[in-house]
């Protein structure tokens, strides 16, 4: 006999999970942290490098100051301290990624420290405490050729892209986050969701996870409730979206539940989350773990940010996230589960969208509803989706006027996402302007009558409101192009 | 021999402005004492005969347009292989190097180029510029002109070996913990270090990043200050480069010839000197000193009391430095490649490739440094190095409080028999005992040639506060003008002939 898996609610009755994350961040720097070299992704292989990022004998790195602003203003949005003097590191160990065979990175010294973030969860609000945020160099990208999986074991050989190495990576990493119970997998989605909002409106970079612009490792741990002392931690990487975050905190809780119930230790270790199936599988034990022998980056004289300049980008950061939404929610007169069903890039559609002269609750209502749902269905961005602000303020004003109904509207938004053009002109083109002429409409409405006898002699009668089922036969008659309202008052006229 | 062999460089590029030699003559010239001797020196690993009248012509060609050339247009250069050269060999004498072709410059070569200086060839050096005989060279020792048996120094000791053997009329050498003052020293040459920051080590094959610097061989104190102008000040590409303009150090350099050093307060330092250094260097030096006081100088004795530490710090510092600066040799991009068979791993052609291609003195300093940064032992070693380099500057500044210079010999011993020292590592670094000082406070050190000690050339080492190389120009150039006085003739000139 197998014993049932237990269930998450069953695991979380009896376990604490805490929770860290550890996300990297590629900033959009027109070139690379220590060298000259355009960041551009998806150029040829090997076609951005110079001796600098290829680490040839006797180069040497000059640091970006681009990249440094950018770190600062993070930590600043972040409530960080930002440190009056500190170094980069080198940290050593041996891969073919990484040209150097040591990653520039920071240490005991990092550039920002001790600040907070916190994130809204349907109306409940949790504080995320941030440890540090540091600097550092991203390495190249292997491709490992012959084996089945694309990993390096079973691979006949590998080939060695640098065109990612040395491009800048800020790496923000939390403290242990407790309390948040059941709803852990939500809290660590909600944090790198607002993390990545914030980073946008900072304008430091395109924070793709999909592209690898924006990585996430997720620290899971679990204790039995009463246990003051947390459990054996594990680090799952390549979670590589943000439903991933949330899939992978919950699948490993109920991985390591699932070994604490059987009397079983959780081993200390690197965890590599599938995509495909929601689960992961062990990777390099830190029992084995590499001694990256840090030491003070020789080559770079140490940072100084001064008190003066750190003002000044501390007047340059953008209105954040969270106060955005404080702004707009109360602009907009949204309730706060709307608000919450918004994220940055939603926000900025609908802004926009007022902007262009639709009424904010009109804009709210596509972006969030119709249009929401067919980003959902394309697994796509809001954002990604082929329409534009302006079409879809045109939409609104086309609906307002009367020219269009909302079906209508949503065949005329078809039109639209399938590239035929603005709102107005695929309401042109597919013949899809309301049926007002009231020939065409008084035709429609007496065969509907003729059609349904003892319907018209209950309106007769005085029932009024069974004029809906006629009104629905008319619009059926009339493939939707009528005005229901116009349809229901010729009814009316000729029955009562 | 050509008599153009045997004019320094400042006396070369003068005949070469006024007409009276080409270029070319003066490149063929140096290229044919090369093929004449360097089968018994062994200073060049890589001649660029080519390269060297190409460039000649070039300087020739804009002499008869007319142009304006720089003060060393047309002159050759002996060139050490630890700086890079687009196109040319640069292996920093080592096998793991060997085919390895730059696509880029050094800021130092580019600036020799950019001056119209005549690059001969590439020179032997100790691998990754490791040791103080050139005896660790992976293609084999060179040879000390004055005494063929004996080494030229190292690890500049190919430069060293050309210019004293009139092969070329100056060199580029680096100097880590005294790679260019001991084999100057050696070989009766003048060899500046730079303040570290003073020229660019953009392009300089890394053995220790915070004490590696570039710096003039030449056989006249002029011609160093002239060299260290054509390849010094800041450079964007190197972060730890000073962004300030170099001291006025040719006209420090002529300013001293004049030979008056009233007013100069030199210090003598007690800790350099005494046991370990042979008789005949401490009389050289004693007759320094006196010449020092004859030029007008105070002499005073100084005690610093942290030198003794200088190389069990060096000996953590730089091993330390080096095992990450070498962790790129590793198969993948460039260099040898050994055991890709298709069937070995990338960590195994990884170690095969670095068992063969570095040889055992690298070899000892990576595991040592490897271990020295290790956690756990990290604050014992790199951290407790780290602390008595801070103490050494103090004892610098100390000094520097009370004097102006503070001088030393540079060597402990004249030029050792080859293979003396090659099974005694401890001997071997303490040939660098006098030099290491200087390398760990970043502050700038001359060795000048001022006496013998039986026939072999003595040399004394001048310090002085960082960003002050001017004052160790100004003061080699009056000892070297002081000697001549005494001996009637250049350190060198006592050279047997080659
Ligand atoms: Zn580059």
């Amino acid at each position: 006999m197998t014993l049932a898996a237990p269930s998450y609610d069953d695991v979380l009755a009896r376990y604490a999970p805490v929770i860290g994350l550890e996300t990297h961040v590629e900033l959009g720097t027109a070139s690379k942290m220590f060298c000259g070299c355009p960041t551009e992704f998806g150029a040829e292989p090997n076609t951005q490098v110079c001796p600098v990022c290829l680490g040839l004998p006797g180069a040497l790195p000059v640091a970006n100051a681009a990249a440094i602003e950018a770190t600062i203003r993070i930590g600043l949005a972040l409530h960080c301290s930002i440190a009056s003097w500190c170094r980069f590191a080198r940290k050593n160990y041996f891969y073919p990624d990484m040209p150097k065979n040591f990653q520039i990175s920071q240490y005991d010294e990092p550039l920002c420290t001790d600040g907070w973030v916190d994130v809204l969860l349907s109306g409940d609000t949790y504080r995320i405490e941030i440890e540090r945020v540091h600097l550092e160099e991203d390495t190249g990208k292997s491709l490992h050729v012959g084996g089945a999986t694309g990993r390096i074991h079973g691979a006949t050989h590998s080939l060695v892209d640098y065109n990612r190495a040395g491009i800048p990576l800020v790496e923000i990493v939390t403290k242990p986050v407790t309390g948040t119970g059941a709803r852990a997998p939500e809290v660590a989605r909600a944090y790198v969701t607002e993390l990545r909002d914030i980073l946008r409106a900072l304008g430091v970079s395109d924070v793709r996870m999909e592209q690898g612009s924006l990585r996430c490792d997720v620290n899971t741990s679990l204790s039995p409730l009463d246990s003051p002392v947390w459990g054996t931690r594990t680090e799952t990487k390549n979670v590589n979206s943000l439903r991933s975050v949330e899939r992978a905190v919950r699948s490993e809780i109920l991985r390591q539940s699932t070994v604490l119930d059987g009397g079983g230790r959780i081993t200390q270790e690197t965890r590599h989350f599938h995509e495909n199936t929601g689960q992961s599988t062990p990777g390099r034990s830190k029992e084995e773990a590499t001694d990256y022998r840090y030491f003070p980056e020789p080559d770079l004289v140490p940072l100084a940010p001064a008190e003066e300049w750190i003002g000044q980008l501390r007047g340059t950061l953008p209105e954040l996230p969270s106060a955005r939404r404080a702004r707009l929610q109360e602009a907009w007169g949204m309730s706060a589960p709307e608000m919450a069903a918004a994220n940055a890039g939603a926000l900025d559609l609908i802004e926009a969208t007022v902007a262009a002269g639709a009424p904010p609750e009109d804009a709210r209502k596509w972006w969030l509803g119709e249009l929401s749902r067919r980003a959902n269905e394309a697994g796509e961005e809001l954002a990604a989706l082929a329409v534009t602000p302006t079409q879809v303020a045109e939409l609104v004003r086309l609906v307002a006027s009367g020219a269009i109904n909302d079906k209508l509207a949503r065949q005329a938004l078809d039109g639209v996402l399938a590239g035929e053009g603005d709102p107005g002109a695929v309401v042109e083109a597919r013949g899809l302007a309301v049926v007002s002429d009231s020939g065409a409409l008084t035709v429609a409405v007496d065969a509907a009558i003729a059609a349904a006898p003892e319907v018209a002699e209950k309106i007769r009668a005085g029932k009024v409101a069974a004029a809906g089922a006629l009104v629905g036969a008319v619009m059926k008659a009339t493939r939707g192009q009528a005005d229901a309202q116009r349809v229901r008052d010729l009814i009316l006229e000729r029955l009562t | 021999m050509s008599d153009l062999v045997r004019l320094d460089a400042a006396s070369l590029a003068a005949e070469i402005a006024a007409g009276n030699a080409s270029a070319v003559e003066v490149a063929e010239a140096h290229l044919d004492r090369i093929a004449a001797t360097d089968d018994r020196v062994h200073a060049f690993l890589h001649v660029d005969a080519d390269g060297a009248l190409t460039a000649a012509r070039a300087v020739d060609e804009r002499r008869s347009r007319g142009e304006e050339l720089g003060p060393l247009a047309g002159v050759p250069l002996a060139m050490k292989d630890v700086v890079v050269t687009r196109g040319l060999p640069s292996t920093s004498g080592s096998k793991i190097l060997a085919g390895w072709r730059p696509p880029y410059d050094a800021t130092v070569s580019a600036r020799v180029k950019a001056a119209g200086i005549v690059m001969l060839g590439k020179t032997n050096m100790d691998e990754f510029a490791m040791g103080s005989s050139t005896e660790n060279s992976a293609y084999g020792a060179t040879h000390n002109p004055w005494d063929l048996s004996r080494v030229p120094g190292g690890s500049s000791g190919g430069s060293s070996a050309a210019v004293a053997a009139y092969q070329a009329p100056f060199g580029i050498g680096t100097d880590t913990g005294g790679s260019i003052r001991q084999p100057a020293a050696v070989t009766g040459l003048v060899g500046h270090k730079p303040t570290y920051g003073g020229v660019s080590r953009y392009g300089l094959i890394a053995f220790s990043s915070s004490l590696d610097q570039a710096g003039p061989l030449t056989r006249t104190v002029l011609d160093a200050a002239l060299l260290h102008e054509a390849i010094g000040g800041h450079d964007p590409a190197d972060s730890t480069s000073i962004d300030a303009p170099l001291p006025a150090l040719v006209t420090a350099a002529r300013d001293g010839a004049r030979a008056d050093l009233s007013g100069l307060r030199v210090g003598i330092v007690r800790e350099l000197s005494g046991e370990g250094y042979e008789p005949g260097v401490l009389a050289g030096f004693a007759a320094a000193v006196t010449l020092l006081t004859g030029l007008g100088a105070t002499v005073t004795e100084v005690s610093c009391a942290h030198f003794g530490y200088a190389l069990p710090a060096y000996y953590l510092i730089a091993p330390s430095e080096c095992s990450s600066n070498l962790a790129r040799f590793d198969a993948v991009r460039y260099g040898l490649r050994v055991g890709d068979d298709g069937v070995r791993g990338l960590e195994e052609v990884m170690s095969l490739t670095r068992e063969a291609g570095f040889g055992a003195e690298v070899k000892r300093r990576v595991i040592l440094g490897t271990y020295a940064l290790s956690s756990g032992y990290y604050d014992a070693y790199y951290g407790q190095a780290q602390k008595v380099r801070t103490l050494i500057s103090r004892d610098f500044a100390a000094a520097f409080a009370d004097c102006d210079v503070l001088v030393s010999p540079t060597t402990p011993t004249v030029a050792f028999p080859l293979g003396a020292r090659v099974d005694d590592p401890m001997a071997m670094y303490a040939a660098d005992l006098c030099t290491l000082p200087a390398s760990l406070a970043g502050t700038p050190a001359i060795s000048v040639p001022c006496g013998l000690s039986d026939g072999l050339p003595v040399g004394l080492q001048i310090m002085a506060p960082a960003q002050a190389d001017d004052r160790c120009y100004r003061v080699a150039a009056a000892v070297e003008t002081a000697v001549a006085g005494r001996d009637g003739r250049p350190i060198l000139a006592a050279a047997p002939p080659v």
